[in-house]
């Protein structure tokens, strides 16, 4: 092996072998999330035999949402859904190992943890969101193509945010149980369907406030050339996953905060 | 320059104390209450206190673990928590219970990823490694995961984990806590070889007055979040008249012997002694009746509690 010191490399490898060293349990996760997985399939296929058309958009445009969802949030998860376990050291100031060493707390956290076996997720995401695109009429110009591509970039960019917006919470809150999961597990249920289903205060925090509506709903009517029924302009859909940006600049700024709020425990 | 200098290094913690059902009051904790150290290149120095004392979380502020709620500190010239990355390569750092090893990983492999993740040229790390495999002997149970690990073991693999890079400066919490007879005299014979080469500055807590007697020339003591002693330790003994006992139960009561301080009706002897305690012992011979002898190392618990007792009585 090469002889150059390559610091996050050498984490990642740490966590596989450790995760390789408990084979059957890791088969049995492996199991776990296929099955999960084939789940999340029916209950999209589901839902859309019992409805023709969701908010104006026939079946197969909001298949786009939910297949650029589906993916954005599989990707985020695997990536750093496991932030949240970031409690964990907290509670049990185990984090105290982390910050003596020579690198970033949130890299060692992700690569301490990567869930290898939540794979199966992004291709699920990222097969219903192929599927989609090729059974609706889309007008492909490079603008549209370069959309496709950062959309999906700044989906994952913004859950993962999500991710660890809520997980810092634990800085503060030790005892802050499933409060995150609002946040992540319903801000996908939220992204997955056109925003223009949900009503008042309820959509203004969430689509626009928390900035949900930028993830899926607004790429996707760009992408599908169509106008808002809620009456943005069509620019937004190109400018939406723009907002990811600003979304994980403020993550970072709760996290670094986070960080020095630690407490620690006795001894 | 100095290794370490803190000014006045304070750390509050805000504590919710339950009052009734419903209501909560907040307290604001002082845990390091204004601590001023300095401390060179190459010194050992011992950092002890009775439980809650601040010791641990001096520590933490030393290594870029816990921000500092005021005061300065700087370690090897860097200011430890927005410096930690920096500070991290300069430093080694064993917590007892916040292993740095891979729990599910054999010790070996930990040694390698700890390469990695320290940027530390292969050549300086196989020879490091290869002290230490000498000095802690190691071999026996480098292939095994860490999870198998005794306590001993274990400790030992953390001790060569936190110096394969080479550090400036060794933080030990509580190093030796735990550890059976034989296991803490290789930590201490390896730290005092770790000592003696003088690049390294050792700075351990401890509760165990041996590991200071074995280890250090310096004792810092704190109480309450301040240092209330820092110098020799025995600066210390002579400053608070604490000294070791021999306890010489009998079964024949006497009226006096020697120096001795008589009690149970003359059937228990206690002699105070400074060092050693074999002159002591030598004249006991003669006794009548002797059943028992026991030799009372002076409890560092209570000389603290002395200590803090007369520092608070000395303040205005």
């Amino acid at each position: 092996m090469a002889d150059r010191p390559r610091p996050y490399l050498a984490l990642l490898r740490g966590q596989v072998s450790a995760q390789a060293s408990y084979r059957v349990s890791f088969a049995i996760d492996v199991g776990t999330n296929v099955i999960a997985t084939v789940l999340d399939v029916l209950t999209v296929l589901v839902l859309f035999r019992v409805t023709k058309a969701l908010g104006g958009f026939t079946l197969r445009e909001a298949m786009v949402m939910v297949g650029l969802t589906a993916l954005a949030f599989a990707a985020a998860d695997l990536t750093v859904g496991n932030i949240e376990r970031v409690k964990l050291y907290v509670n049990t100031g185990r984090l105290d190992a982390v910050l003596v060493r020579p690198l970033g707390v949130l890299p060692q956290l992700v690569l301490m943890d990567i869930p290898i076996r939540k794979a199966a997720r992004s291709v699920f995401g990222a097969t219903v969101l192929g599927v989609a695109l090729a059974s609706v009429d889309i007008d492909w110009t490079v603008a549209r193509v370069a959309l496709l591509v950062y959309a999906v970039l700044g989906g994952v960019l913004f859950f993962a945010s999500i991710f660890v917006a809520t997980a810092s919470v634990a800085f503060w809150w030790i005892e802050s149980g499933e409060f995150g999961n609002a946040f992540t597990y319903g801000g996908r249920e939220f992204t997955t369907y056109p925003i223009n289903i949900y009503s008042g205060w309820f959509r203004r925090v969430f689509a626009y406030g928390l900035g949900f509506g930028f993830v899926a709903y607004y790429p996707a009517l760009a992408l599908l050339g169509r106008t808002d029924p809620l009456g943005l302009p069509g620019w937004v859909g190109y400018a939406a996953p723009g907002v990811s940006v600003i979304v994980a600049a403020a993550a970072a700024a709760v996290w670094r905060v986070g960080v020095r709020h630690y407490r620690s425990t006795g001894s | 320059m100095s290794v370490i200098e803190a000014r006045g290094l304070r750390k509050e913690f805000t504590v919710r104390v339950k009052r009734s059902r419903l209501r909560r009051e907040k307290r604001v904790v002082r845990a390091v209450d204004g601590v001023d150290l300095t401390v060179e290149r190459g010194e050992m120095l011992g950092y002890i206190g009775p439980n809650g004392a601040g010791k641990s979380t001096t520590l933490k502020m030393m290594t870029g673990v816990l921000m500092p709620s005021g005061g300065e500190v700087r370690v090897c010239g860097y200011t430890p928590v927005p410096q930690r990355t920096k500070l991290a390569r300069r430093i080694g750092v064993v917590f007892g219970q916040r292993s740095q090893l891979w729990w599910d990983l054999p010790l070996r492999d930990s040694f390698d990823l700890l390469r990695h993740i320290f940027r530390v040229p292969a050549d300086d790390h196989a020879s490091r490694l290869r002290r230490c495999r000498s000095l802690l002997d190691l071999d026996e149970f480098l292939e095994i995961p860490v999870r198998q690990l005794s306590l001993g073991q274990r400790m030992r693999g953390e001790l060569t984990a936190a110096l394969l890079h080479g550090p400036e400066v060794l933080f030990l919490d509580e190093p030796t806590i735990g550890l059976d007879v034989v296991s803490k005299q290789a930590v201490r014979s390896f730290l005092t070889e770790v000592g003696e080469r003088g690049d390294t500055t050792l700075v351990l807590t401890t509760h165990d007055l041996a590991d200071i007697e074995r280890l250090c020339k310096r004792l810092v003591v704190i109480d309450h979040g301040r240092v209330v002693h820092d110098g020799t330790i025995d600066a210390l003994h002579a400053r608070y008249g604490s000294r070791r006992r021999v306890v010489v139960d009998l079964d024949e009561p006497v009226a006096s012997f020697g120096d001795a301080t008589v009690e149970a009706d003359g059937r228990r002897l206690v002699f105070e002694v400074d060092g050693s305690a074999a002159a002591v012992v030598a004249r006991l011979g003669g006794l009548p009746g002797l059943r028992d002898i026991a030799i009372l190392e002076p409890d560092i618990e209570d000389v603290v509690a002395r200590l803090y007792k007369t520092a608070t009585e000395d303040a205005p």
